[in-house]
């Protein structure tokens, strides 16, 4: 759906005197209300609505905890015991913000596999694709930052390790290194600069999200079928059908959310990080937060030297590398069919790189010895070979199954094999109640 | 504009060459103290050598100093674990250059050149898994040496890597015995 008509109408004089000056009613209209969206969006299209729930809600949480915190490394972790003891609804606050961390990656997690599968990144949404791997490592970045703040044992070992990467780089990894610490090591420095763009990346990330609903209003919505949408009776208006739903599946998922920071506030942490960081002193078994889990598995099965390129900096090319693949999706999948529903194959092997994908995660948990290290070495290998073998080829040998015409005819013969709705009021859902 | 200025550089391609230039410059050197700042500073750089007492180090054991925000070993080993550095064969190790800041770079990496002279017992090293930068145990590990318990590299009585990811021997930093209970790293 590139950008029709507008359908706004001034309703009085003030909207009169805005739409001439600057329209930002009708851009709202026309983006939130009026929009055009598949009628056959299903629930795993709500999470983009979750998603800028999720990051509105980090933010605020955030600016908030950023008036009680003090970024230095003797005060550090006791102004975050201050906010869970001391501060008025503090721990409610600090909790919302650690979980909503974790919840934020859950959300775009599915938000990134349901992509996957519907082959939401095919032409012409590359760019949209694009932007919210941008995203995604903004958030990443954001993540790992915001997790060294509470300045606990995890904290100062998890960023020792991560920017420890990039003393892997040949000839200038030290002194990059050295430039991202400020130092010869984490220490105050580190710390005071990541409070600093901790608190400046959800802006960023903001942006982008911007940039992302722009493109993805430009070329519309994918959905289910992976079919374009080709006549009005495929649409329906954002609101009230997509607001609707979209604020379901909010609730649902701020439902489970709640429960966490209510009941599992720790669940998803690690106790380490409640003691007080010490430079001397490494913890038996560093553990990145779990949405860092797959790549960190990726990362430690490199232990071989591969040519002239040593352990450690495959492990970190692997593990960039990883992430890398993303980008590249929209080019490695040669398929001309979006959808995974009429590719018998590619939907085989997409369950089971979530399966593998979920083996990582579990294994970057566990220590790196004994069999989890061979176990880590296979799934990376799957992992790859998903992006750069099976996605490639799948798309040329693949019959797809048969596709109907249109995302209303697919609507249709869903229906009439469920014996659900009357044709009429399946046909043209926008003129009823 | 005829088709033959496009051949024929003047003097206003010139000026645009030269403006866009200067534009380019100026960028750079405002951008250079954004990433200046990020460098270690001044005082950072000025915690650049400690002073250490060793004279209560009996053979066998070792104290850890703070040097640069890293943990510093000195390691007084036991007449077993000198030998035990000094039987190892250049052949057997994974990284087999000494990291030893007060010799060359391309110093082999023998038991002699990862201590000093006359005072082959006392270890001085950067405590630091040259993988991703945990700090190894002491006295542990196959080798008698140190052991990772990250992702479990395996370091000998020299503070060579041995086994495990660690791609170099672990580093040992400047420093001299300013008497024989004393020594100033850095």
């Amino acid at each position: 759906m590139s950008e029709g008509h507008s359908t706004y109408t001034p309703k009085n004089g003030i909207e009169r005197w805005f739409d001439a000056r600057m329209p930002l009613p009708r851009l709202v209209y026309d983006s939130f209300v009026a929009y055009p969206v598949p009628r056959n969006l299903n629930y795993m299209w709500t999470f983009g609505g979750i998603l800028s729930i999720m990051l509105a809600a980090q933010i605020l949480t955030g600016i908030v905890l950023a008036m009680h915190y003090t970024s230095d490394t003797n005060l550090a972790f006791d102004s975050v015991e201050k906010i869970m003891r001391d501060v008025n609804s503090g721990w409610l606050l600090r909790y919302l913000h650690s979980n909503g961390a974790s919840f934020f990656f859950v959300a775009v997690y599915i938000h990134i596999f349901r992509g996957l599968f519907y082959g939401s990144y095919k032409a012409p949404r590359e760019l949209l694709w694009i932007l919210g791997c941008i995203i995604y490592l903004l958030m990443m970045a954001t993540g790992f930052m915001g997790y060294v703040l509470p300045w606990g044992q995890m904290s100062f070992w998890g960023a020792t390790v991560i920017t420890g990467f990039f003393s892997a780089i040949p000839l200038v990894g030290n002194w990059i290194q050295e430039l991202l610490l400020g130092g010869f090591a984490v220490d105050n420095p580190t710390l005071n600069r990541f409070f600093a763009l901790h608190y400046l990346l959800p802006f960023m990330i903001a942006g982008v999200v911007v940039l992302h609903i722009w493109a993805l209003h430009v070329v519309g919505q994918s959905n289910p079928t992976g079919i374009e949408v080709k006549s009005k009776t495929d649409t329906v208006p954002f609101t009230p059908y997509a607001t609707i739903k979209d604020a379901f599946g909010m609730m649902v998922f701020l439902f489970v959310f709640a429960y966490f920071v209510f009941y599992l506030p720790n669940y998803l942490g690690h106790p380490d990080n409640y003691t007080v960081a010490n430079p001397l002193k490494t913890p038996a078994h560093i553990v990145p937060e779990w949405y860092f889990l797959p790549f960190y598995a990726i990362l430690r099965a490199i232990t071989f030297n591969i040519g002239p390129i040593n352990s450690k900096l495959g492990g970190v090319l692997c593990m960039f590398g990883a992430i890398a693949m993303l980008f590249l999706v929209p080019w490695l999948d040669t398929s001309k069919v979006r959808s995974a529903v009429y590719r018998p194959w590619y939907k085989l092997f997409f369950w089971l790189f979530v399966a593998d994908a979920i083996l990582l995660g579990w294994l970057g948990s566990q220590p790196a010895e004994g069999s989890y290290v061979f176990m880590a070495q296979m799934a990376t290998l799957f992992y790859f070979a998903f992006f750069l073998v099976i996605m490639p080829v799948l798309g040329l040998i693949e019959t797809p199954r048969r596709m109907p015409n249109s995302i209303t005819e697919a609507v249709l013969e869903k229906n009439k094999r469920a014996g659900g709705y009357p044709t009429g009021a399946a046909a043209a859902p926008e003129t009823k109640g | 504009m005829s088709a033959t200025d496009i051949h024929d550089p003047n003097r206003r391609d010139f000026l645009y060459v030269a403006t866009g230039m200067a534009a380019v410059v100026g960028a750079g050197a405002v951008a250079w103290p954004f990433i200046d700042q990020m460098r270690p500073d001044a005082s950072t750089l000025a915690l650049a050598s400690v002073e250490v007492d060793v004279s209560s180090l009996q053979p066998g054991s070792s104290l850890i100093v703070k040097w640069r925000g890293k943990p510093v070993v000195v390691r007084n080993r036991t007449e077993k674990e000198m030998k035990d550095g000094a039987a190892v064969s250049l052949n057997d190790l994974k990284d087999p250059i000494a990291r030893n800041a007060n010799l060359a770079a391309d110093a082999p990496a023998t038991d002699a050149n990862r201590t000093t002279p006359g005072k082959e017992a006392w270890m001085v090293m950067v405590q630091v898994c040259t993988h991703l930068g945990c700090i190894p145990l002491g006295q542990e590990g196959d080798f008698g040496g140190w052991f990772c318990p990250c992702h479990g590299s395996q370091y000998d009585t020299a503070g060579r890597i041995r086994k495990g990811p660690a791609p170099e021997n672990m580093a040992i930093p400047v420093y001299q015995f300013i008497s024989d209970t004393k020594i100033r790293i850095g």
